[in-house]
């Protein structure tokens, strides 16, 4: 128990960390460096939560995909720069407040008052988490959520691909 | 590892709030589109710690339908800056002002 206490909140430090370092970052790469130190971490969570398949998944898909998707774009565009000079002063203390409040609400919802069994049931079902067990649950209960998210990804390419033809077209 | 429930939505929580300040605070598009990838992110965790405490396998299916659509919104955002940044030469969101009233 107390292993895991000290694993819990040496991976929670690194998670909170790399997450203000993304949003503080002068440089949008470092910021996506950070972001994947974070899906990294919370990677590592998965996997000691018995949830072996959606961490390869996550790492597969977010930190292979996304994050290098995000650098594709920051490096085309070149808008690793700053920002411009603030033009609403008082956004930023606002924001910052408002995000205090925001996490006092989240904690006394799920934390204090929350209805949640203070320890994790002990025995899980074999295969827990493991790829049979959400493949099973894929294509039996949630058959009809996994054909729509495949025609959202089908509408997603599209997209994609009729955002930047258009502009090539306009450009000749 | 066995810790409570609460310890791991905690975390969820506070990771979360950064991603509602960063999208509110930074005005490079990019930057404010990480910090909606760090909530969502932040929301998996908590699906997976609950998916854990139950027992029960439909967090973790959940958890892989919010991947896939934060995949498709990514790639669909990402167009739509690359477009933004070609017609106005910047990406800061301050300066996306055309359709105000």
């Amino acid at each position: 128990m107390t292993g895991d206490l000290v694993i819990f909140f040496l991976l929670a430090v690194i998670a909170i960390a790399t997450a203000v370092s993304v949003v503080l970052s002068r440089n949008a790469v470092y910021s996506a460096a950070f972001l994947v130190l974070n899906l990294t971490t919370v990677a590592l969570f998965y996997i000691l939560l018995y949830a072996s398949f959606i961490a390869m998944i996550q790492l597969a898909v977010y930190v292979g995909a996304i994050v290098v998707l995000f650098l594709f774009v920051i490096m085309l565009l070149g808008a690793d720069r700053g920002e411009s000079a603030q033009t609403l002063l008082w956004q930023r203390p606002l924001a910052i407040g408002l995000g205090v409040v925001l996490v006092g609400v989240l904690f006394y919802v799920f934390v204090i008052a929350g209805p949640f069994p203070a320890t994790a049931a002990s025995e899980l079902p074999a295969g827990f988490g493991g790829p049979e067990a959400v493949g099973t649950l894929l294509l039996s209960d949630y058959v009809l959520p996994m054909e729509v998210t495949s025609v959202l990804l089908l509408a997603a390419m599209v997209g994609a691909i009729v955002l930047t033809r258009a502009e090539r077209r306009e450009k000749r | 590892m066995n810790v409570p429930v609460m310890y791991i939505v905690g975390l969820a929580a506070i990771v979360f709030t950064i991603g509602v300040v960063g999208v509110l605070i930074r005005r490079n598009a990019i930057v404010a589109f990480m910090s909606v990838e760090l909530m969502l992110n932040a929301s998996n965790l908590a699906l997976i710690a609950f998916a854990r405490s139950l027992p029960d396998g439909s967090g973790h299916v959940i958890v892989f339908f919010v991947i896939a659509v934060a995949a498709a919104e990514v790639a669909v955002g990402l167009a739509l800056i690359v477009d933004i940044f070609k017609l106005r030469h910047s990406i800061d969101v301050d300066e996306m002002s055309s359709l105000k009233g």
